[in-house]
Parts: C-alpha cells; structure tokens; sequence
C-alpha cells in the first residue's frame, strides 16, 4: 500500500486506474463525473464530463472524455482495458449542479448539469451498465475520489462533511 | 478562433490591453465605492487547456466568492469577479455596515446583494470600458453570486469555448489593496470571451482576425 498514488484528472479528461491506486477529479460544478469500475479486479476508470452530446461541438477533432455520449463508451473500453469485465461492470456518479440561479443565462446552458447527469445515465443504460450510486444535482461544486478496493466514491463539498456513496 | 495557434503577439498584446483598460476602470469604481486605493496588476492573457487553467488560479478546489455575468451583444462572453472569501466578507461589512455578516451559517440576503450588486459595478464598468475601447455594443446580464470551488464556477464559463476546442484564452488582472501588499491577491477579473468573439474584438481594433 505504501505505493499508492492518487491519480489526478482534470476538467474533460479521463483515466484507469488498479488498485491499490485511487482516482480523483476536483472541482465538479455541472460537469460530471463518472466512475466505471470492476469490483472483482479492482479496477476502475473515471471521466470529468462537460457537455452531454458531441453534436454541440462545433469542428476539430472531439476529445471523447469531454461529451456524455461518447466518454462512457470510451471509459468502458479503457477500464476493459485494464482488466474489466464486461459483464461485471458498474457505475457511481457525481456532479451535475447548477452553480448560478439566474434567469439571465440562456435556458439551454442553465440546464447543463441536469442534462449532463441524463446523457450519462442513458448510454450507461444503452451498455447496461447499472448505477449502483449517485449525488447529483444541487447548487454545490463537488471534489471526488474513488477507490477501486473498496469501491467506494468520496464527496466533498465546500460546506458540508464528506459523503461516501 | 478557429485556430488558436494563429494568434499573434499583437492579438496577445490586444487582449492584455483590454484587461487593461477594462479592469482599470474597475478599479477606479471600487476605489470610489470604499473610498480607498486599489491597486492593480499588468493583466495576464493565458492560453492553456481546460485543467492547465484551473491550476494556474490556484487549483479547482480553492474556495472563492464569486460574481458571474453573461456578457450579451456583439462580443458575447463571460465575465468572473473573484475574491477570496473573507475579503468578500470584509467587503459587504463595509458596504452594508454591519460586521457581523458572515458567508457562513444563516443565508443572509442583504449582504450576498451587496456584493452582487459590487460585482455589477464593477463589471459594469469593466465592460463599459471595454465597450468604449473598441466601440461594440457590449452589455452584462443580471450578476449571478456563488461561493463556492473555483472550478465548479469558473467551467461554467468555458462550455461554449469547449464546444470549439480545449483551450481557453484567459484575460485575468489582479486588483488589490494598497497598503496590504502582503495579500498579494485580493481580486480577480476573468474575462473569457467566446470563440467568435475573438474575431470581432480584432476586427473592431484593426487588426486581422484569427
């Protein structure tokens, strides 16, 4: 255990990770992040999710860990990758607040972490792979940490204790 | 900004000019507001990715105080006033004459308005310089407060550069407090405008767009 690195990921950016490794992404507002972990081969793969569809990008090459829509398919094959099994596959979620309450922002990106969380959750449901998890929603930003051992995700909020789901 | 690596050292010096007079501006109303002198730094122009930026401001999960508005009309964009949160509070006691007032605890409507209606002002006149500097009808929307993780904030303002790509152009300037040079940072404006924005900003000023 004295190895055991914490893996970083940033805004849009995805990574795996064995145990007895943990990883963790810091500052989720409407982003979301998704863990897809293998209990069995503690193994899991975590995205920082920004947008919900990579039809809003508009040219250049599409960064997969950024969109709802092609980050999970991306995250299963990574964590396959590393040794998961398909079947044995599940998922824990986190994020998808709104930050600012205020009528001003247009109505389609005042509702970006609301349809963040409901993108994820359908190609999640698309690949059937259950949500065995979830804090989503709120007006708070959220740090999280998974750890593939134990399988549990950690939150932290700037307000409140930290919540383990 | 269909390229962000065309920009040149001119349309960086562009940028840097427009925190510049925008946040100078700023800080004069502030300065009026408190009735005290307000420094402010050489404004920083930083093109980084999306996780490069949030470091460079000291981390995702720093805690701040911050006011957000929508910048509406012909150079559309978004506009940060951030501040640690005690300097936010030390702000709103002066403002609102009570030195009890606290983000902590019990929602206190009074003081968040006073320093939303502080983050107003003062992009208010950011952007009304700003507007001047480069005759575009520019307009903020209704501020919206939060006090929360920097990065939980702060991304809401990339969604639409990140529809384009994974670089975001940050105009930051620092204000701070004269005789409290030992708090080096007590403010910051961001000024993130978007993609197409950037084009407009240049064309307005007589320099090629990207």
């Amino acid at each position: 255990m004295s190895t055991a690195q914490a893996v970083k990921i940033g805004i849009a950016e995805m990574e795996v990770v064995i145990a007895p490794n943990v990883i963790r992404t810091c500052g989720l507002g409407s982003c979301v992040g998704v863990v897809i972990y293998d209990a069995g081969k503690a193994v899991a793969g975590m995205a920082h999710v920004m947008l919900p569809h990579s039809s809003m990008a508009r040219g250049g090459v599409i960064n997969a860990a950024k969109y709802a829509d092609t980050a999970v398919e991306a995250l299963v094959q990574l964590v396959m990758a590393a040794g998961g099994r398909k079947g044995m596959l599940k998922a824990k979620l986190a994020g998808g607040a709104q930050m600012f309450s205020f009528s001003a922002v247009g109505g389609d990106m005042m509702r970006i972490g609301a349809r963040n969380v409901e993108e994820v959750k359908k190609q999640l449901e698309r690949l059937h792979i259950p949500v065995v998890a979830e804090d989503v929603g709120g007006h708070s930003g959220r740090t999280i940490e998974f750890n593939p051992q134990t399988g549990v995700l950690s939150i932290r909020t700037a307000a409140q204790e930290i919540k383990e789901i | 900004m269909d390229d962000i690596r065309n920009l040149t050292g001119m349309h960086i010096d562009i940028l840097r000019e427009i925190g510049n007079i925008g946040a100078g501006n700023a800080a004069t109303a502030l300065s009026t507001l408190l009735n005290k002198k307000i420094e402010m730094a050489v404004p920083r122009v930083q093109i980084a990715t999306f996780a490069e930026m949030m470091e460079s401001i000291g981390g995702p999960e720093q805690i701040v105080a911050c006011v957000y508005l929508r910048i509406e009309g012909e150079a559309p964009g978004n506009m940060f006033f951030v501040l640690p949160p005690e300097q936010a509070e030390r702000f709103v006691r002066r403002m609102i004459g009570d030195d009890s007032f606290s983000f902590q605890g019990e929602a206190h409507e009074l003081g968040c308005s006073a320093l939303q209606e502080l983050g107003n002002i003062l992009a208010g006149s950011y952007l009304s310089a700003l507007a001047d500097f480069t005759r575009l009808n520019l307009h903020p929307s209704v501020p919206a407060l939060a006090v929360d993780m920097i990065g939980a904030v702060l991304s809401f303002g990339l969604l639409e550069l990140s529809r384009v790509g994974d670089y975001a152009i940050l105009i930051d300037t620092a204000i701070y407090d004269e005789r409290r040079p030992d708090e080096s940072i007590n403010g910051h404006f961001f000024l993130l405008p978007d993609p197409e924005s950037f084009s407009t900003i240049f064309r307005a000023l007589g320099v090629d767009g990207l």
